[in-house]
């Protein structure tokens, strides 16, 4: 089986983020793969290890990505590939990720393509959709179950707060939710093996683009962390006038009731 | 000169950070209240390859390098202290001397279970009148036919509950010059007269198995010499040696577990209308404690990475130990200051860090070993 994963590197959203000027500081920054295509790396090392193949992931970045690609080698994936984004001065958006993807993709044999269901980051869960709909393949999302059998995929999805079964046909591409798996850690064999593995850079002209068709869609004009939360307000006395004293504060000012 | 960690050793510390964070941590308060030894914890670190870090790739070990292993060492302390001794035990004094001078089948049989998580390495020096004065050891081997027979009493012995074979020292006979003749055995734990108890209640680091040996007529193999019969002692030194790097590094981890709770600490409480950490009284405090962890840090992976290069390392494993095990005393006990009364509740975990690390002060070589250790290496007379 052909197993593709597309991966995202993105700052660790549990550790301190800090913007200046409407950029995250990436000094200061923890780096990870994006917790949601951890689980499809996990899922695609699975599906290799039950019915035979090979795992690649792919990333569109630039070198500081090799490091979540390398961590990918050393969970278990063979291959990892850089789509190489030096040469792109630009901003870039999740259009310019999926075309650099599909242009990827265009002359590969694939079964199955996974990836994470969003990123933390933006949480905006389009650069996988979009390279299917490039692909014109089928696209299941937020998967928490995958089964396969010959060329049928039996999958269980979220829909708010409930299952959903779907069968679909290979090629597909999924992406995966929290409860599929339990990401495994990457072994230290699994570490020293990684280096090993091959990992191929390719650049805007290896995938046959030029700049101008990557031009972003969309504008970032600013970014903000949330507001810090004020402290709480303890109300005092009888549970009675406690209560009355909150419905007083609802009633006017918070306006709520 | 490069200060900057490989590929592979920044990806061994995060893993082992992931791994520290998520399935040690959340115990270390249990496994110090209780003294429970975390053996499901040691289950899960042999597949992954964690229990045989630094051992060759032809036993099963990963094969990576010290500072790697200080790396490692220093991740699980900063979780949990007692679950690093029996960690640092296990590879360094207990597979490592196998690794370096065992036989192919004494690797076969002692090594690969240790790598495999299936036992820990236990390594018995320390008796009631001997530790690193090992020329008092008073347990004896005796060569009866193709075996030997051993008997003494050992103390201290980390992780032996757990072994399948302890690494024994003792007196195998005389030299030219009249000296005690001190050899390695390998000693399995199941043999006849082979008993081991854990008759202590300690201070801290209180998860890691701390038995008492006693060896009455224990007759082993003659095969079942460590390395040469006749190099024992230089052989325990290589050792010691090497396990004082990661005691270095274990405190490392501890110190710097104190810190990030001290200093989160001091963003968290308020007195006086401020943070105090706002109050210079408490940032000078934190600002020492950064500079010291750090210091040590470096001195940590000197050590290792002189141990990697083939090089001379006696010295400066002497270094790295005597100072993070000082300095870690030293922050624990600010980290706690930092609390106030809520560092002396147990439920904040700094006391238990601070009677953690005390042992690193102690164990392997105290820090009084460590500078007449240091003072010969730098010729005083």
């Amino acid at each position: 089986m052909n197993i593709y994963v597309v991966m995202k590197r993105t700052f660790d959203t549990e550790e301190k983020v800090e913007i200046n000027d409407g950029v995250i500081d990436e000094e200061g920054a923890e780096f990870v793969i994006n917790p949601y295509d951890e689980y499809a790396i996990e899922e695609a090392i699975v599906l290799k290890e039950t019915h035979g193949g090979e795992v690649t992931v792919v990333t569109v970045g630039d070198e500081e990505a090799e490091k979540e690609l390398r961590t990918a080698l050393a969970m278990g994936a063979d291959k990892a590939v850089l789509l190489d984004t030096e040469d792109l001065d630009g901003e870039m958006d999740h259009y310019t990720i999926s075309e650099m993807l599909g242009a990827y993709f265009q002359d590969k044999a694939y079964d199955i393509i996974l990836g994470g269901n969003v990123a933390v980051d933006d949480g905006a869960g389009q650069t996988a959709p979009r390279l299917a709909e490039k692909l014109g393949i089928n696209q299941l999302t937020t998967i928490t179950k995958l089964d396969i059998e010959g060329t049928t995929a039996t999958i269980e999805r979220d829909i708010e707060g409930d299952q959903e079964i779907v069968e679909a046909e290979l090629p597909l591409l999924v992406t995966c939710q929290q409860g599929l798996n339990e990401p495994r850690y990457p072994s230290l064999p699994g570490i020293m093996k990684a280096k090993k593995k091959p990992l191929d850079t390719l650049d805007l002209d290896d995938l046959d683009l030029d700049e101008d068709d990557l031009e972003a869609k969309t504008k970032t004009v600013d970014r903000f962390l949330p507001p810090e939360k004020e402290a709480g307000k303890k109300l005092e006395g009888e549970p009675a006038e406690q209560v009355e004293e909150l419905v007083n504060l609802l009633r006017n000012e918070a306006k709520v009731i | 000169m490069d200060f900057q960690y490989t590929e592979e050793q920044r990806m061994i510390r995060d893993m082992v950070r992931d791994f520290a964070e998520a399935e040690i941590a959340p115990k270390a308060e249990e496994v110090d209240q209780s003294g429970r030894f975390p053996e499901e914890t040691f289950a899960q670190m042999g597949p992954l390859g964690i229990l045989g870090l630094p051992i060759s790739e032809e036993y099963g070990g990963a094969g990576a390098d010290t500072i790697s292993y200080a790396l490692a060492v220093e991740e699980i302390g900063k979780a949990c202290g007692g679950t690093g001794l029996s960690y640092a035990a296990s590879v360094s004094l207990g597979a490592g001397p196998l690794d370096s001078f065992g036989t192919k089948a004494q690797k076969e049989e002692y090594l690969v279970p240790i790598v495999k998580g299936e036992a820990l390495g236990s390594f018995g020096l320390t008796e009631p009148n001997a530790g690193s004065d090992a020329g008092g050891t008073k347990t004896t081997a005796t060569l009866q036919g193709d075996r030997y027979v051993i008997n003494g009493e050992k103390c201290w012995i980390t992780n032996a509950t757990y072994a399948k074979a302890v690494i024994i020292t003792a007196v195998s006979g005389k030299k030219a010059n009249g000296d005690n003749k001190i050899s390695a055995f390998i000693v399995p734990t199941d043999a006849e007269g082979f008993k081991i108890t854990r008759p202590y209640d300690k201070m801290g680091v209180r998860a890691s198995d701390t038995t008492e040996l006693v060896l009455t007529d224990v007759e082993v193999p003659e095969e079942n010499i460590l390395g040469d019969p006749d190099k024992g002692f230089g052989q325990f030194l290589h050792t010691l040696d090497g396990g004082r790097i990661s005691i270095g590094a274990l405190a490392l981890g501890i110190a710097e577990g104190a810190y990030q709770k001290a200093l989160a600490y001091a963003h968290e409480r308020k007195q006086f209308g401020a943070p105090i950490g706002k109050f210079q009284a408490i940032q000078f405090k934190l600002a020492d404690m950064a500079m010291e962890i750090d210091l040590a840090r470096t001195m940590v992976h000197k050590a290792a990475w002189l141990k990697d290069q083939k090089k001379r390392f006696k010295k400066e494993a002497a270094f790295a130990k005597l100072y993070a095990s000082e300095m870690s005393t030293r922050v624990c006990n600010q980290a706690l200051q930092i609390h106030g009364g809520s560092g002396y509740m147990r439920e904040y975990g700094i006391e238990r860090m601070l009677r953690d690390t005390k042992l690193m002060e102690i164990g392997e070589g105290t820090s009084e070993i460590q500078r007449m250790v240091i003072s010969r290496e730098i010729g005083c007379p």
